[in-house]
């Protein structure tokens, strides 16, 4: 049945279905014609489905049973946190108090919402060590870009505008580089070392009086700790430059290290990760940044303060700011789900998140490193990179190894990411996870190493029990087709 | 610790360090230099059971006035819509909300082909060739789409209507400092872009010119004549639109506007204090490369069967880094379902009712104003929005409304200094004959 074709919902429309209920309407109706300018009335209806309630429900329960989520089985995204997502959390972002205001009510009608975002602002200013949050940005790239902007304000305002280079490792995020030139940036690449952290020598190289910001993920991609931050921070703030947190691995430090204490100057969390916004098939998000005090005049406008009288108020009498960068205060519904997991897990709770994080990643790693690569052999922090290159000699990608997974019912790890690692293979199991279900995994994972040494086959042509096989991308990206359209019959 | 999200047992500790070969937890954090420790606990709440949160969050919410136990006028791009129940079932399938970005297509069809169905009733809904796969909301994709027009036509000058929503005009004005473009703002009469004065802002380093449909006043602009002028000196014609409206406005795809935006909260999103929302983005197959954001495409796998996967990959960050069409990455999919089983609740007919409802009890207000002697200053044609002039400010006449329950219209001299008591009232398909008459009476009463 699941691997039969599945309809799209238009060609289960039938004319006359419907699948509202409106209210009745009990004002005098009248002629779209006398109420619209001429030419502005439209004469062809969108072609939307016409399907009965029950109809839809049908087809989208059809479609969730073609999906994996976390709560379907294990899924070691590496660095996008895949942890369990709460269900009190759902439960709070629908209360009505919650969900059925509008943001641009009077804010004495407001306070309940504006002191839970105050409260979560404060909470991350101190799982951060910054002054100050701003929760505006949508997401982490939103994120990145926002605090990029400030930089660029804060050397303006000091005269030096002319700062326009931006320093990521070539281990970083795309969205690192992409975010810089949003900005109006140049990026420059520094290296790697051979231990996989930044080469604090290129560092230097590449440094100087127009360097506007260094931006850093801390545990890197690689899931390694850069142990040299405080010498790369000198570097930085030597020649006047800012050092920025990409937060993406936030999940690996909670309670062990702080951005604030290590030398960076803003930082960018993603909610929806370390502190379980759900992914939502990929977004919404929510990135909250977070910026040392001498930032703190460029933050995105409205800022939200709590007065001395005790109420909170959205101040927009911020000369210096960079503006808005979104309508209305952010993704208010993932903020109220991180306010209410932050609660839940306290400040011990969150100590043992990312302790139980780590020890679950060194101890995969460790059962993994005799059947596969392991180019960085140090302990790792929530996540580690192995690198399929000995079963690659074997005829046996790591793409290919990642489709075997599926049969297994896993979702499979981060593939040919970070870009300096051959063939690799990111994991991140989370602290969410059960010993059984990482040892589980592990099994698998060794015995498709197997299978790549004694039938490769059952390897490359995987997978073998999805609904549909491996996808024709290239077909898909030289005659696209991102629409349904109608066949006449 | 334990605790209800965590698995871990000492047992299991004990056996994982065996096999990394540490004693402690904490050696594992050895690589952190001493003088960065963090050492003890986060200042923080002690954590709460789930019963007592719960209590505490509720009792929070409570403090807020929600458009449950308010009738409220208030929409300024953000409505109080019928929302089929339906919508929060669907969203609440955790095998959709547990889900990251569908980059394994063989175990994520199900998101994939959702999406594929979202793209395609913005795309008829608009009228545009193609829509990707969502961006942040509303005002974002009016700022990329700026970013993409400028981009294109390798020229640095907006035009932005002042008819356009304060806070986009904001944010687009942000993301246009980044990329060092000027804005320039088309200034409005009686409520519609003024088309003289566009004529003499419109030359040859015209990028775009940026309007809403209708527009933040609640009226209809003339996109057609705008688009042609536009297209006089060669800018791409950008038009910001609620999708609801285009149930039964002409869809500006047959207006020649060259990207369409908006955002799709009118279908089944709640107001949630300012988001999550479901930006959109549309337009031509011409620009289908400079996209922002994903796009969702059809294909067939080893044994010819259709299927669904992210396409067009070599436009985004992940691939294209900072040569890529836009940073963004994360984006609003659990929205952009929301939206589509809205959408295909109310279907073909429905949106079409719906849209309709919104303008007839909009003019209902408009009518009931009048005769309760108020002024009307903008007589054009309207969606669901009409200004309404007052006697007195406005943040008075809604502090009286709130005890009577009800939520008034925005205050339009927040943002526009000339419109100093003017309320923005917004009258949804939701609001009632007798609801509306209350606010009739209930302004007449303070204004006099």
């Amino acid at each position: 049945m699941l691997n039969e074709n599945q309809s799209l919902i238009f060609e289960l429309s039938k004319e006359g279905r419907v699948g509202y209920s409106l209210p009745e309407i009990d004002v005098p109706d009248f002629d779209l014609a006398e109420l619209l300018p001429e030419g502005y009335v439209r004469e062809e209806a969108a072609e939307l489905p016409e399907v009965s309630e029950l109809d839809i429900m049908r087809h989208y329960t059809a479609l969730s049973r073609r999906n994996h989520g976390v709560d379907s089985g294990f899924y070691p995204l590496g660095s996008c946190t895949m942890k369990y997502n709460p269900k009190i959390n759902e439960n709070v972002a629908r209360l009505s108090g919650f969900a059925n205001i509008h943001p641009l009510q009077d804010e004495s009608t407001v306070q309940g919402a504006m002191e839970l975002l105050y409260e979560l602002q404060t909470s991350l200013v101190e799982i951060t060590g910054m002054d100050e949050v701003t929760l505006q940005p949508a997401a982490g790239a939103h994120g990145e870009w926002t605090a990029l902007m400030m930089i660029r304000a804060f050397h303006e305002a000091n005269g030096e505008g002319h700062r326009n280079k931006v320093i990521v490792p070539d281990s970083a995020h795309g969205t690192n580089p992409a975010s810089a030139a949003v900005a109006g940036f140049e990026t420059i690449t520094v290296k790697s070392n051979e231990d996989g952290l930044v080469d604090l020598e290129d560092l230097r190289r590449v440094v100087g009086e127009d360097t506007a910001a260094l931006m850093l993920t801390n545990p890197n991609t690689l899931g390694l700790f850069e142990e040299n931050i405080l010498e790369m921070a000198e570097i930085i703030h030597s020649v006047g430059g800012k050092v920025y947190y990409d937060g993406a691995n936030l999940n690996a430090v909670m309670s062990k290290a702080r951005p604030g204490d290590m030398g960076f100057d803003c930082v960018h969390l993603n909610l929806h990760k370390t502190f379980t916004g759900p992914h939502g098939g990929g977004g919404p998000g929510s990135g909250p940044v977070g910026v040392k005090a001498d930032l703190i005049p460029f933050l995105p406008k409205p800022v939200l303060v709590k007065k001395e009288d005790g109420t909170f108020h959205f101040d927009y009498d911020r000369p210096q700011s960079i503006g808005r960068v979104k309508p209305y205060y952010g993704n208010f519904g993932i903020n109220v789900r991180a306010y209410t997991y932050i609660r839940t897990m306290g400040p011990e709770g969150l100590k043992s998140v990312t302790e139980y994080a780590v020890l679950n990643a060194n101890y995969m790693m460790r059962r993994l490193e005799p059947y596969f690569d392991l180019p960085y052999n140090r302990h790792c922090k929530h996540e580690f990179v192995l690198s399929g290159r000995r079963q690659k000699k074997l005829g046996v990608r790591t793409l290919d190894i990642a489709k075997r997974l599926l049969d297994f019912g896993y979702h499979p790890p981060t593939i040919y990411f970070p870009l300096n690692v051959e063939e690799g293979m990111m994991i991140e199991p989370t602290e969410t996870e059960s010993k059984e279900t990482l040892d589980a995994f592990c099994d698998v994972m060794i015995q498709i190493a197997k299978e790549t040494e004694e039938n490769p086959a059952i390897v490359q042509e995987a997978p073998h029990t999805t609904v549909v096989s491996r996808l024709d991308e290239t077909r898909a990206a030289r005659t696209p087709v991102l629409r349904y359209t109608k066949v006449e019959a | 610790m334990a605790h209800r999200y965590l698995p871990m047992t000492e047992t299991d500790q004990k056996e994982m360090l065996e096999t990394i070969g540490v004693q402690s937890v904490d050696e594992l954090f050895s690589d952190i230099p001493e003088s960065v420790r963090f050492k003890g606990l986060y200042n923080i709440p002690e954590a709460k059971s789930e019963s007592a949160l719960l209590k505490e969050l509720k009792q929070l919410a409570s403090k807020n006035s929600d458009t449950e136990s308010h009738v409220s006028f208030l929409g300024a791009g953000i409505y109080n819509h019928y929302k089929p129940i339906i919508v929060d079932h669907v969203i609440s399938r955790s095998e959709f909300y547990t889900a990251y970005t569908p980059y394994q297509p063989e175990i994520s069809q199900g998101e994939l082909q959702a999406i594929f169905e979202f793209q395609t009733m913005i795309a008829e809904l608009t009228g545009m060739d193609l829509a990707n796969s969502s961006m942040y909301d509303g005002g974002t994709s009016l700022a990329e789409a700026g970013m993409l027009a400028a981009g294109h036509t390798r020229r640095k000058k907006l035009l932005v209507s002042d008819a356009i929503h304060p806070e986009y005009r904001d944010v687009v004005a942000t993301y246009a400092y980044g990329q060092s473009i000027e804005v320039v703002t088309v200034p409005s009469k009686d409520g519609v872009t003024d088309i003289e004065a566009l004529k003499g802002l419109l030359d040859d380093q015209t990028a775009a010119v940026l309007v809403q449909y209708p527009n933040f006043f609640g009226q209809i602009e003339d996109i057609k004549t705008i688009g042609e002028l536009t297209h006089d000196v060669k800018g791409l014609f950008i038009v910001s639109a609620n999708p609801l409206a285009l149930g039964v406005l002409t869809p500006p795809g047959k207006l020649g506007a060259d990207i369409v935006t908006g955002d799709a909260q009118p279908f089944g999103i709640p107001e949630s204090f300012g988001g999550p929302y479901c930006g959109y983005f549309a337009t031509t197959s011409k620009l289908m490369r400079k996209v922002p954001g994903r796009l969702v495409g059809e294909t067939v796998d080893h044994e010819g069967r259709r299927g669904y996967v992210l396409t067009l990959q070599a436009r985004e960050q992940h691939i294209r880094r900072e040569k890529a069409t836009s940073n963004i990455c994360s984006n609003q999919a659990l929205l952009a379902l929301a939206a589509s089983v809205a959408m295909t609740a109310l279907g073909k007919q429905g949106v079409q009712e719906m849209a309709k409802q919104n303008i007839v009890k909009t003019r209902f207000a408009k009518n009931a104003f009048e005769n309760a002697g108020f002024v009307v200053p903008f007589q054009g044609s309207h969606f669901n929005e009409i200004v309404v002039k007052t006697n007195k400010p406005v943040s008075e006449i809604n502090n009286k409304l709130l005890e009577k329950g009800i939520i008034g219209g925005f205050d339009l001299g927040r943002v526009y200094p000339e419109l100093e008591n003017h309320a923005l009232i917004a009258v949804t398909e939701l609001r009632t004959k007798e609801e509306i008459e209350t606010l009739v009476a209930e302004m007449g009463a303070y204004n006099a």
